[in-house]
């Protein structure tokens, strides 16, 4: 672009610091504090992108963080690369590569704009009502079709390669907004001794009047923007008061609960970001919030409303003002109130040609008046009806409005632009006010949504809270503080304000037109493509709720989330239907306010802190010896030890054979485990588990089982009487945490008469579980000491030993149906005990196994795993486990519901065993079972839960659920898989040495 | 997410605490002489009402205490707190 749009002064940029940037392919230059937009602007760019639907041409239409059209994707193919970033937003920084999104080939060219005059055919809810049938061609056709033209940038495919930090932050006030009545705010909050938080979403302070030009604003005799800059400097030598620039608040929670964005690299070149943080999450508590998030001007809807350069009226006030940036050569400003025809009077003032058009009659406001005195040209009570121009805003065509407002009437005026600059009055910003709770009330003067009722400690100044004149925020913002601070006298008491007051006033929610509504294009959601029609078309079909309509036209439903337009969406819904725009009441405002990069809320918590990871002590050993893990629960366990090429199969059948044929030792230190002390620990192990506890002699062990209060399976595990008043408790690995939070529960809130106290130990030792026939002579090597005979160490019982002076506790039990000891150390030594006993067991060809041959051990012999082979859905007489089940104890967790009528149903799912007919075949854990195949529809019994290739019994076996299980033993059932069917015999679940045989050797 | 007071570590947030249901349903003593549908109704039968509950909390990753919560669910609003066994406070 030849032509250089930055002819004017400004003291906001630093013009010795000259950056060069790229927009899709080509170099452009900027000044730092420039935003990618003003940049643009400046070299004249005014395209930037293709609408979401009919791909029409889109360009800069705000400033700021509502802009719904000027969204770019930054960074390219790097790794960078960022989608959907608001050009409004994104400062220029050295090396900056933006590039237009949703146009193919290219923004000038853009082969999807075909859709813009195809548009007729696809109006709202076109997408609902077309790809309906026929049905099979959604998956091969239609979604792969919508998908590919879904969605609007190019999400990142490489890792994010920069750092995200999460902090918290508490404060007496925190003031959220740094305009003019923020900055007022903060200043009496940090005078009267609080902590106070200042956070703005721009890189300086000072909101729209930091660049109010014009002289007939006075605060103190001062230019407005004067007088706060000087207010601005002094608050940065306030004590107590934080300042954090390029911060966005994202959400507003209960109990003054808010999340906000500091954005601390995005504006920096890539060298000067390295291994730096590009954005930090605050988690900031407030005692007391002060929302001055100020108001965004409305647009108009108006007849293709949407080209590029028709931009906000105050937004080319800031290009002009702030950046010093023309954004066109001959600029109409269309407008329905006063605050326009300041835009009118700085163009004019800096010599740009200037036409206004109002759809008001008159007025009397002293902008007016000097408008009129600069020899501004105003055609009174005209609405335009049409624009021209395809990539840029070439001319419009006006007419004068009908008496009532609904029509237009005598002959079009055409008028050459290259820039509109609209403005429909004000809207509030309470999106964070409604996210806190509040409720708003609606004001029908000039048909605004205000701050109502708050629902926590908190207030809205300014022009959030409906003050669009300079006095009346001044004014207010004094007061509102003084009173919610509680603070008698301010430095500002005394302040004078000069300033023009805003007259007439005059809305008109869809602007009227010379054609009928149906062929024209006046678009609210500017993002999504959605228009006036669009709204009209949902209510006649019937839609209601404002609600439903939104979602049926996807009208604020964009990035943007309709901050825009939304109003007028609401007011046309109001009009068409006949009811007040107050109780009609706006779309529900959901955090976040902008879009949060997912970098930013993970924080650190990628890779490998992604999840707690939970290793036991002897990890490093696995590791070493080539182990294969398995995710229980955050534990890693050792799954299995494959040697030399081995696949998962042939390693479990080898570490099988091994574990019964001579030895196997497995890492058994995730299991949960429970330290419980007190003179009523008896009592309370009654109380929790199935079977009677009060007779366990001291030094021996029990299997229990526990239950939910409804009688359902909740957790196993074996547990040992230490002394009087003392066990050990073990629990299922992934159950552990939750067994004792159950078990603390009755404790504190049932029965706090009892005497009992549980700690868990789970982290605190380490143990190893040597089993096999030649577990025996292993433990004697280790321990000396121990008499390990079976009269003085028989199956369920404990001892105490020493190894090299560290004391460990053994426990005779098993969960492979082989004899074995479970070794528990102090957990610093585990690595040690384990080594010592793959020494010891060296002669004994000593095989260490994980998790699968240990599942596959406990499977041969019918034991049972609480979550594989139960669902919260068995009893301990669905699983056949009658002989736990204390029929002396009064009670127990979940007893009484054993007598539900549901509960004892004969035809409940019981566990049983099933065995393959063909031997060699194994059935997938999870296959359905099915007594008849042909009956329609077919019958499920049941399921497989557990099932292996045992290499001890040289068959397939299986533990599975059925439907009245008990009484199939020794029928034929069948499992149908997708390319076959399986038969199956109901067996008993106890595959191998049913007499404890091998247990008791 | 809001801040509750346990009543043995003082105001924390929300985030250290788990929710425990509703508050004052008694585990009857004897369990056994109860009909089915009594024990159903012990067992199954919990209020969820918009607006003053009684709610148990955990301070499950802080103290491990139970107590009581009166909370307003239509706006998380904390009338009270106080321990187990202690009757609800008297408005």
């Amino acid at each position: 672009m030849s032509e250089n749009f930055r002819s004017l002064e400004t003291k906001f940029l630093d013009k010795t610091n000259r950056i060069s940037f790229k927009y899709n392919g080509k170099k452009y230059y900027g000044y730092k504090g420039d935003t990618l937009a003003s940049a643009l602007l400046s070299n004249g760019v005014h395209l930037i992108g293709r609408s979401f639907k009919y791909h029409r041409p889109r360009g800069i239409m705000t400033c700021g963080s509502e802009e719904p059209n000027a969204i770019v994707q930054i960074g390219g193919n790097s790794s960078f690369t960022e989608p959907n970033v608001r050009a409004t937003e994104q400062e220029i920084y050295e090396g900056l590569e933006a590039s237009s999104q949703n146009c193919w080939p290219s923004v000038e060219f853009d082969v999807g704009g075909i859709n813009n005059f195809i548009s007729p055919i696809i109006p709202a809810g076109f997408y609902y009502k077309t790809f309906m049938w026929p049905k099979k061609l959604w998956y091969s056709l239609y979604e792969p079709a919508i998908r590919m033209s879904a969605g609007l940038g190019k999400s990142p495919t490489q890792t994010d390669p920069e750092l995200y930090d999460h902090n918290h932050l508490h404060c007496d006030v925190l003031v959220v907004g740094g305009g003019i009545s923020g900055v007022i705010a903060a200043s009496i909050s940090s005078d009267n001794g609080n902590n106070t938080v200042l956070i703005d979403d721009k890189s300086s302070l000072g909101g729209t009047t930091i660049f109010q030009d014009d002289e007939n604003f006075k605060i103190n005799d001062e230019k407005s923007s004067v007088w706060l800059n000087n207010k601005i400097k002094e608050l940065e030598n306030k004590k107590n008061l934080i300042i954090k620039h390029r911060t966005s608040l994202a959400a507003y929670h209960n109990y003054n609960y808010l999340l906000a964005r500091e954005n601390l690299a995005d504006h920096k070149s890539l060298n000067e970001r390295s291994n730096k943080l590009r954005q930090r999450l605050w988690k900031i508590r407030a005692k007391k919030v002060i929302l001055a998030t100020g108001a965004i001007e409305r647009p108009l809807i108006f007849n293709n409303n949407d080209r590029p350069g028709i931009m906000l009226a105050n937004s080319v006030k800031k290009y002009i003002d702030y950046f010093g940036v023309r954004c066109g050569n001959k600029n109409i400003i269309f407008t329905n109130n006063d605050s326009a025809y300041e835009t009118a009077i700085s163009l004019n003032k800096k010599g740009i040609n200037v036409t206004i058009v109002d759809i008001r009659n008159s007025s009397s406001s002293m902008l007016v008046k000097n408008a009129k005195n600069a020899g501004i040209k105003i055609y009174w009570n005209h609405t335009i009806v049409d624009t021209k121009g395809y990539r840029r805003i070439k001319s419009i065509q006006i007419m004068e409005i009908s008496e009532d407002g609904t029509n237009v009437i005598g002959d079009k005026i055409n008028l050459v632009c290259d820039n509109l600059s609209v403005s429909g009055g004000w809207t509030p910003m309470v999106h964070l006010f409604t996210q806190s709770g509040g409720k708003l009330k609606f004001r029908d003067s000039d048909q605004v949504f205000l701050p109502n009722t708050a629902m926590s400690d908190q207030i809205s100044i300014g022009s959030c809270n409906g003050d669009f004149e300079l006095d009346d925020i001044i004014k207010n913002t004094i007061s509102d503080c003084k009173n919610f601070l509680s603070s008698s006298t301010t430095d500002f008491d005394l302040v004078k304000v000069n300033c023009p007051k805003q007259k007439e006033s005059k809305n008109i929610w869809l602007l009227p037109n010379d054609k009928p509504l149906g062929k024209t294009k006046p678009f609210l959601d500017f993002q999504n493509d959605s228009t006036a029609k669009d709204v009209k078309l949902a209510m006649r079909e019937g839609f209601r709720s404002i609600e439903h309509v939104k979602r049926y036209t996807t009208t604020g439903m964009g990035t943007d989330q309709g901050k825009l337009a939304n109003m007028h969406a609401l007011g046309i819904i109001s009009e068409t239907a006949g009811v007040k725009m107050g109780s009609l009441g706006t779309t529900t405002f959901r955090p976040p306010y902008t879009p949060l990069t997912f970098g930013t809320i993970v924080g650190r918590n990628v890779g490998a802190f992604f999840d707690i990871t939970r290793k036991t002590p002897m990890h490093d050993w696995h590791e070493n010896n080539k182990a294969k893990f398995e995710n229980v629960g955050q534990w890693k366990r050792a799954w299995y030890y494959p040697k030399d090429n081995e696949s998962m199969h042939q390693a479990v059948q080898r570490e099988s054979k091994a574990a019964r044929d001579s030895a196997g030792i497995l890492d058994a230190s995730t299991l949960g485990k429970i330290d419980i002390k007190g003179t009523d620990a008896s009592e309370f192990l009654n109380r929790v588990y199935t079977n009677a506890w009060s007779k366990l002699g001291i030094g021996k062990c029990r299997y229990g089982l526990m239950l939910n209060e409804d009688g359902m399976v909740y957790d196993d595990g074996v547990t040992t009487r230490l002394d009087d008043n003392h066990y050990l408790m073990t629990t299922t690995t992934g159950g552990a945490a939750n067994v004792l939070s159950k078990l603390e529960d009755y404790l504190q809130t049932e029965w706090p008469e009892l005497d009992v106290w549980l700690t868990s130990v789970t982290d605190q030792y380490a143990t190893a579980s040597v089993c096999g026939p030649n577990s025996k002579n292993i433990l004697k090597k280790l321990f000396p000491d121990v008499e390990f005979n079976d009269e003085n160490f028989p199956h369920m019982s404990y001892k105490n030993a020493e190894m090299d002076g560290i004391n460990c506790r053994i426990m005779r039990i098993s969960f492979t149906g082989e004899h074995s000891y479970e070794i528990n150390i102090e957990s610093k030594y585990g690595k040690s005990l384990w080594e010592k006993c793959m020494e010891a067991g060296k002669k004994y060809n000593i095989t260490p196994y994980g998790t699968e041959t240990m599942h596959l051990l406990r499977a041969e012999k019918g034991f049972i795993i609480v979550g594989q082979d139960t669902d919260g859905t068995m009893t301990p007489i669905d699983l056949q486990m009658d002989w736990i089940v204390s029929k002396k104890k009064y009670d127990f967790i979940g007893k009484r519901s054993l007598y539900r009528s549901d509960t004892m149903r004969e035809d409940r799912k019981q566990l049983v065993g099933l065995l393959t007919d063909n031997p060699k075949e194994v059935l997938e854990e999870g296959a359905q079972i099915v007594q008849d195949e042909k009956k329609q529809p077919i019958e499920m019994l049941g399921h497989v839960t557990s099932s292996y290739f045992s290499p001890n019994l040289n068959k397939s076996i299986a533990l599975a659920v059925v439907r009245n299980g008990k009484k199939l033993k020794g029928q034929k059932l069948y499992v149908p898989m997708k390319d076959k069917t399986i038969n199956v015999t109901v067996s008993d679940f106890i595959f191998f040495d049913s007499k404890n045989e091998r247990l008791n050797a | 997410m809001f801040i509750i007071t346990c009543p043995f570590c003082g105001e924390r947030d929300q985030s250290e605490f788990s929710a425990g249901g509703e508050a004052h349903i008694v585990r009857p003593k004897q369990p056994t002489e109860l009909s089915d549908d009594e024990w159903a109704d012990f067992l199954f039968m919990r209020k969820n009402i918009k607006g003053v509950q009684f709610e148990r909390w955990n301070h499950a990753h802080g103290c491990r205490k139970w107590f009581n919560v009166i909370r307003d669910t239509s706006n998380d609003k904390i009338h009270a707190v106080y321990k187990m066994g202690e009757k609800p406070p008297q408005k």
